[in-house]
């Protein structure tokens, strides 16, 4: 039987290496996959819970938080193609126009 | 058929409204016929109304409609009600008549302005507000009219705006009336302070229970409710604005300066009787302030060569008499010459207006002259209206004149004095007003060739209103004869019944009813006459036979006529005192309190919030990967934070 | 050590090896293969966990949909990793960054370790959980009846995102329709077709 801790450490690895993701990709691409990752993360940690606790609640904030997801992508990934044929690029660091 | 009574201000708004929003999108005819269909239904209704009111029994004749409750603030209720009996029928028959007659006559005046639908809605929405001015049964109410003719006074006497004189003019009305509106509103305040209730009909019912007949109280409240007519009526010291309010289009000065809206501070003393005839020393100031105007104006009125301003001054002389009338408590023959001054006014001042039309907007009667030939219509009613100001028997004006001066020698209020001014008065309008006519259309040809040249009688739309104006100053006073011609007087026992709820002595009743003073109201009518005619044989020599007389007596009284001529130099006066240490304390707020420290304080803190900005600015770099950074140090530090705890 | 361990252990390491490799990449195309093969690995601990229905729905919807929506675009840009980033001015480094990610795990870790999941906490170990659990079935009564309204909410969401992404593409008015094609490059050869 695996414990609930090693679930939980996993998704905690998981979470940080999106966080990585974040703080260094230059490609708002791969930047947002991070995210996603990240939230995929805190799935685990939900469902992880869920089974140790015996709740079955958990499962539908996991689908909610998929829903979100799914939105998020849609969303954002607009918002890179209007950027990208605005700038010609997808290098984070040139979507700078909000500095002062 | 009373169910409809909102429908008479409603008319002008539907007016107002369409004009105004669609303004610039209409042409012209269609402007006009809205403008003036709309005050036409409410007349038309007006005129349903009044019968239906007729058929009442007397003592009932009253029509209360509540709209809807505009203020339920606790003890503080105000419904917006109208009130028709029969004060506010005589008055929305005239404001609607004579409105529809001038909105009538802009239609050919305006005809060559640029901005007809401008002009209309100002004009509907002006209808709109004296309407619920007259219509209103309580103060409040009447004070959104007040306040609403007062704007509709400003946009109009400043109507061609590009002129500085004109909006000059506005601005000062505007300014001026304000103080009188504080004068009416602090007199609102004490009657809702001390009665409770501001609708007329209670107010008139409690005055005697709540205030003591002459006291301090109420002789306080009367005055401030005073200093609102005053101003609204132009009356010492607060008329400097109406002759200036010349600037505006003629049909405006006829309908607005002349025959409402400045009548509005009569209405409002007619409508508060009951309040005013428990105060006497207020009626005594009233009579004082109103006689005084009356002569004071007239002799201004004998120096002016401005065609409208004589007019307005005379406006200003007769409105004198309408409160010398109020303040002996002969409030029916104020409003009896209000109705009259209405006819003969307006239609002086529209002829007025066909004169400067037919002039090329020249105003200055020293540059007219034998005008007679040319326009003969506008010269046979400006007669019949001039016979009728200065009281020829027989003529409207006549009747409510002779009735004011009676009352004012004859009134339990009244004095023989008040009586002598109004009478010297009576000569000087004669006077004045036939030298107008002389100077305009009688002698030689003053004006250039060019002008002449062009010189041309009013169309139709301008005439047959001066013509239906001019039979009704010839008919208007025959409701309202006195009884010493042993008739009935119609008008004082329509408007009875509003003007006896606080009376407790009619004392021109009892005076007019013993057989003794007839005799004198006889001789004091034949003596009145007499001047007039006087008066007006001396116009008639010194400005049409011997006109050479009128330079030499100008040259002999140099001095006299420059104080009339500049109007006693009150507007000098009133500049010096008033006008320029407001002037130069608003510099010296603006130059130094404003521009030194308030500015200097703002923009102080504003640069030194520039110069912090400045710095933390440099940490926005715009990367959001910095800012992500930046985040997860907070998240780091607080997770740590936590776990430590 | 038994089965149930061993497929713990791959499919962890497979998960956070796929997550590493994601953010190591240049190329894009290369980044979304590697989250898939990490989602993949973290549905068998779905699975592992009794969530069976959420399992396959991660599968299939993450990605199945979201993860080939992510490649369409990387696609519809003709993003192949080429476009060089350079090495402009850094306000913080990359290591300092790393270092600041490790130690928010770390933390995370920690707090795990000492107050949530002590040997003696009655959450520390797995309950026993009944048959259904995690099924279609159980997780859908729950949805779509204490959950009805958050569902429903849900679904709004989804809409107003459909509807964001549309505006946000559309381009400039004047353009209409016509920027969508200029995208795809198909509105010249449209052009070409008509002569």
């Amino acid at each position: 039987m695996i414990t609930l801790s090693a679930y939980v450490v996993v998704a905690m690895v998981l979470f940080g290496i999106g966080v990585i993701g974040v703080l260094v990709s230059r490609n708002v691409i791969i930047l947002f996959m991070s995210v996603e990752l990240m939230l995929n993360a805190a799935n685990l940690t939900l469902i992880a819970f869920s089974r140790a606790l015996n709740v079955l609640d958990g499962h539908v904030f996991v689908f909610l938080v998929l829903t979100i997801a799914a939105a998020e992508a849609a969303v954002g990934l607009a918002m890179v193609i209007t950027l990208f044929r605005n700038r010609e690029t997808v290098n984070i660091d040139r979507y700078n126009i909000l500095k002062w | 058929m009373s169910d409809y009574l909102f429908l008479v201000p409603i008319f002008p708004l539907i007016g107002f409204l369409t004009n105004g929003l669609l303004l610039g999108r209409l042409p012209r005819p269609v402007v006009s016929f809205v403008g003036c269909s709309t005050v036409f239904l409410s007349f038309a209704l007006s005129v349903m109304l009044f019968f239906e009111l007729k058929a009442m029994p007397a003592g009932l004749r009253v029509i209360e409609q509540v709209l809807f409750t505009w203020v339920p603030s606790g003890d503080f209720h105000v419904n917006v009600a109208l009130l028709l009996d029969p004060l506010s029928a005589v008055m929305i028959l005239v404001v609607t008549g004579v409105g529809f007659l001038i909105h009538v006559y802009s239609v050919g005046y305006m005809h060559h302005d640029p901005c007809p639908g401008r002009y209309f809605t100002y004009l509907n929405l002006f209808t709109f507000a004296m309407l619920t001015l007259v219509l209103a049964d309580n103060f409040m109410l009447m004070f959104v009219g007040w306040e609403g003719v007062g704007l509709c006074s400003y946009l109009l006497i400043g109507f061609w705006f590009e002129k500085k004189s004109a909006s000059d003019a506005g601005k000062k009305a505007f300014i001026v009336n304000r103080i009188g509106d504080f004068g009416f509103l602090l007199g609102m305040f004490i009657i809702f302070w001390s009665v409770g209730s501001l609708d007329f009909l209670v107010v008139a019912e409690k005055a005697p229970l709540v205030f003591a007949a002459g006291g301090a109280l109420i002789t306080t409240t009367c005055l401030l409710l005073f200093v609102g007519a005053i101003g609204k009526s132009a009356q010492i010291p607060l008329y400097v604005w109406l002759p200036d309010a010349m600037e505006g289009p003629t049909p405006v000065s006829a309908l607005i300066h002349a025959a409402t809206m400045v009548t509005a501070g009569v209405y409002m003393i007619a409508r508060t009787n009951a309040l005013f005839i428990m105060a006497p020393d207020a009626l005594l100031v009233v009579a004082v302030i109103g006689v005084v105007t009356a002569l004071y104006a007239a002799t201004i009125g004998l120096a002016q060569n401005d065609i409208k301003r004589v007019l307005a001054y005379s406006t200003v002389s007769q409105l004198g008499y309408m409160f010398l009338a109020c303040g002996v408590a002969a409030f029916t023959a104020g409003i009896f010459h209000l109705m009259t001054h209405a006819f003969f006014k307006a239609l002086l001042f529209l002829g007025a207006g066909s004169v400067i039309h037919a002039m090329s907007d020249e105003q200055d009667m020293r540059h007219m002259g034998g005008l007679k030939k040319y326009l003969p219509v506008t010269f046979i009613t400006m007669l019949i209206a001039t016979l009728a100001i200065a009281g020829i028997p027989g003529l409207s004006g006549f009747f409510s004149k002779d009735e004011i001066l009676w009352k004012a020698f004859s009134s339990q209020f009244g004095h023989p004095l008040f009586w002598v001014l109004g009478f010297i008065t009576a000569g000087l309008t004669a006077f004045y007003m036939f030298r107008l006519v002389f100077m305009t259309f009688y002698g030689k040809e003053r004006m250039d060739s060019e002008t002449r040249a062009h010189i041309h009688e009013s169309p139709k739309s301008m005439t047959v209103p001066l013509v239906i104006l001019a039979v009704f100053s010839v008919i208007g006073g025959l409701v309202g004869m006195p009884h010493i011609f042993g008739v009935t007087n119609y008008f004082e026992h329509w408007l009875e019944p509003v003007m006896a709820q606080g009376q407790q002595a009619p004392a021109s009743h009892a005076l007019a009813a013993g057989g003794g003073d007839t005799g004198a109201e006889w001789g004091l009518m034949l003596a009145s006459v007499a001047l007039v005619l006087v008066s007006i044989y001396f116009a008639y020599v010194v400005y049409n036979k011997r006109t050479e007389l009128a330079t030499s007596l100008r040259e002999r009284f140099s001095a006299l006529h420059k104080v009339l001529l500049n109007k006693y130099y009150i507007d000098e006066f009133y500049g010096a005192v008033v006008v320029r240490p407001v002037v130069y304390f608003s510099l010296f707020m603006w130059k130094v309190f404003d521009v030194v420290v308030i500015d200097g304080f703002l923009n102080g803190l504003a640069s030194r919030y520039e110069e912090v900005s400045d710095f933390v600015r440099t940490g926005q770099t715009g990367r959001v990967r910095t800012y992500a950074t930046v985040f997860v140090f907070g998240v780091v530090v607080i997770v740590a934070y936590l776990a430590l705890d | 050590m038994n089965l149930d361990t061993i497929i713990f252990l791959v499919s962890a390491v497979v998960a956070v090896f796929g997550g590493t490799m994601m953010i190591a990449q240049r190329n894009p195309v290369l980044s979304v293969l590697y989250l898939i093969l990490s989602l993949v690995a973290q549905a068998v601990l779905y699975v592992q966990l009794g969530a069976l229905f959420l399992g396959a729905v991660l599968i299939i919807v993450y990605s199945g949909a979201i993860l080939v929506l992510f490649l369409f675009v990387i696609m519809l840009l003709n993003l192949r990793g080429s476009e060089d980033f350079g090495h402009g001015s850094k306000p913080i480094s990359g290591v300092t960054k790393f270092v600041l990610a490790l130690l928010f795990v770390f933390e995370l870790i920690a707090i795990v370790r000492t107050s949530l999941l002590q040997a003696d906490s009655p959450i520390g170990m797995m309950t026993a959980v009944p048959v259904d659990f995690g099924s279609v079935k159980a997780v859908a009564t729950l949805l779509f009846t204490k959950y009805l309204y958050p569902f429903e909410l849900a679904g709004v969401l989804l809409l107003a995102a459909i509807v964001g992404a549309v505006v946000m593409t559309k381009g400039p008015e004047d353009e209409g329709a016509g920027a969508t094609d200029e995208l795809y490059g198909i509105a010249d050869k449209e052009a070409e077709g008509e002569k």
